[in-house]
């Protein structure tokens, strides 16, 4: 792709998440105005008298879940992009350690006991985070452990996990908690509360920003071991910073919205074909891509039919169309 | 800059590898590596980088062990350059060749303008200026060595560590990377160790030569005295005549394998 185009697309990228964020705020059953949005979302700050019905929607129900879509969208984007590049792998995601299908289970777990949202986003995130763990420990041998072992003991905690919940769906109750149970494991934004975004959301962030900040050296990880060293990276170190914040992001975006899937794969590898596999500039582009992305997906999901389709439905429905135009157009990228 | 190697040994698990390995290069010195497959050149040049830990003996930077020093600061005299076969990214010559600044910059930093002036330098040294838009992956094998070297040479090293620099390249690839060894150390006293299959290439641009041998035995010295009809049959269990072809001014070595010792 030529630098033109490319900056073409940084300038697209940098506009869509908030043209997007705007536009969707006025869309659905109680429809607003883009103006209008704007005056809304700036009278807390004018004082300038507007619609109370029209503020509660905003404010009530659309912006938390707008605010989380956007979160998720760039969070699944950075881990994913992290992944590829940490594993040398196109093919790897959010999931290759095992941490959505530990959280998707500690969520399940929850729900067999209570209703309690924040209860079910924390059980989720703890599972989350004690599967990386059971990976880690599994994966190293004298106090090693290759990439390889790594991704093999990834493999395994992921089916004992979703293998657990199976078994928790078996045993649930048929009339209540599996239709729970089935509807979490889809996906979706409507269910985090408040105190549940202001906990979710800044570890989602947090992790963005180390692995922002960590960019240049995604690079170099995704040499060989010992070329890495040879440039000086502190390999071990390094693989462990870059793990622990994509999980941290992929646990609380689990935790919070149930399973998304594609996006981890879809964006990251689109942004590859635009911009190469420098991740100076992939990642800040899976910010922006993943972000716009999923805020529309959420925006059709809640609005294109009468009942809200779950998430993950339509990141597959809506994303692989998009993507095989993409490949076909390009031809692929490579790590 | 002096790197040097005092009674290195290693083995994997109770296979000696290294037995007493000790060896010296100084400020713009080439030192070449010779032995047979799998005696353990390549374990030798980890060993000596501290990617491997000598089992006994260490490698000293200026007369201090560099089991004692930083690893950033290791990598800012010493630039490692790997056997090109198994990179085949598809990062971009000059997003390739900047990877090398990384031992000069903190853990957070991104590569600023300096550093992409310093890549741009090192891939003008070694000529290959005008790869720099191209991917890794879509290289001759020629190409991707240069891009390598560029890539140690933008630490601004005062060491080199190449792995078999010319095996698996054509005539004219493997001339091109002996010479830039040979220039760097000549015009910018850069210092380098290399391993090498080919002993004639070791009497083209090495000052010195170590010889490995299966019995544990290691020879090292100058290397026109060094590599020697004996020492190639002890080394390689192979028959060799050395001979010298005058042509204009020049003296060219060339080792001739006669046949296999049984």
């Amino acid at each position: 792709m030529s630098r033109k185009y490319q900056k073409i697309c940084s300038l697209c990228l940098i506009a869509a998440p908030v043209l997007c964020f705007l536009i969707c705020l006025g869309v659905g059953r109680y429809h607003i105005s883009l103006p209008e949005t704007v005056e809304l979302l700036l009278s807390p700050l004018t004082g300038a008298a507007v619609d109370e019905t029209a503020f509660s929607v905003i404010f009530k129900s659309r912006l938390p879940r707008l605010l989380l879509a956007l979160a998720v969208g760039a969070g699944l984007s950075v881990a994913g992009g992290a992944f590829q590049s940490l594993f040398s792998n196109p093919l790897a995601t959010p999931d290759t350690l095992g941490v959505a299908t530990g959280a998707s289970f500690g969520a399940v777990l929850a729900l067999l006991f209570t209703r309690s949202q924040l209860v079910v986003q924390l059980l989720a995130m703890a599972m989350g985070l004690a599967a990386l763990l059971l990976t880690c420990l599994i994966s190293r041998r004298g106090g090693h452990s290759s990439m390889v072992m790594v991704v093999l003991s990834g493999m395994v905690i992921s089916s004992f996990f979703s293998a657990l919940v199976s078994l928790a769906k078996y045993v649930a109750d048929p009339e209540e908690d599996l239709p729970a149970i089935t509807y979490w494991l889809m996906g979706s934004m409507n269910r985090a509360t408040l105190p549940g975004i202001a906990i979710g959301v800044p570890l989602i962030a947090a992790g963005t920003a180390i692995i922002l900040c960590l960019r240049w050296r995604l690079n170099i990880l995704s040499l060989q071991e010992d070329e890495a060293r040879s440039l000086g990276v502190n390999v071990r170190r390094m693989r462990l910073a870059v793990m622990a914040a994509s999980t941290l992001i992929t646990a609380s975006c689990m935790s919070m919205c149930g399973q998304v899937g594609w996006v981890g794969l879809l964006i990251p590898h689109a942004c590859r074909m635009i911009y190469g596999s420098d991740n100076r500039r992939l990642i800040p582009a899976g910010i922006g891509m993943g972000a716009a992305f999923l805020v529309l997906i959420d925006t059709a999901a809640r609005s294109a039919t009468a009942a809200e389709i779950p998430v993950s439905i339509l990141t597959a429905i809506l994303g692989a169309p998009f993507f095989i135009l993409l490949l076909r157009k390009t031809g692929g990228a490579k790590l | 800059m002096t790197f040097s190697v005092v009674n290195g040994s290693f083995r994997y698990g109770p296979v000696p590898v290294l037995r007493d390995v000790c060896f010296q290069v100084e400020q713009g010195q080439v030192l070449c590596v010779l032995g047979p497959n799998g005696v353990g050149k390549t374990t030798l040049l980890r060993c000596m980088m501290g990617m491997l830990p000598w089992r006994s003996g260490e490698s000293r930077i200026d007369g201090v062990s560099i089991a004692a020093m930083r690893h950033a600061e290791i990598w800012r005299k010493i630039a490692y350059v790997p056997q090109s076969k198994g990179t085949a990214l598809s990062y971009t010559a000059a997003e390739m060749v900047l990877m090398g600044r990384s031992a000069r910059l903190g853990v957070f930093a991104q590569p600023s303008r300096e550093d992409r002036q310093a890549a741009a330098a090192a891939m003008e040294l070694v000529g290959i200026a005008s790869l720099a838009e191209k991917k890794c992956c879509e290289m001759s094998g020629g190409e991707l060595q240069m891009v390598l070297i560029a890539r140690a040479l933008a630490a601004r090293p005062e060491l080199l560590v190449l792995d078999e620099p010319e095996s698996n390249l054509d005539f004219k690839n493997q001339l091109i990377i002996l010479e830039t060894i040979a220039r760097l150390s000549k015009e910018k006293g850069i210092a380098a160790i290399v391993n090498t299959h080919y002993p004639a290439h070791a009497l083209k641009i090495a000052h010195q030569a170590l010889i490995l041998s299966r019995d544990g035995h290691t020879v090292c010295g100058a290397a026109a005295e060094v590599i020697s009809e004996a020492n190639m049959r002890r080394a390689f269990q192979v028959e060799v005549k050395i001979a010298d072809y005058r042509y204009e001014s020049g003296c060219y070595k060339s080792v001739i394998p006669i046949s296999v010792v049984s």
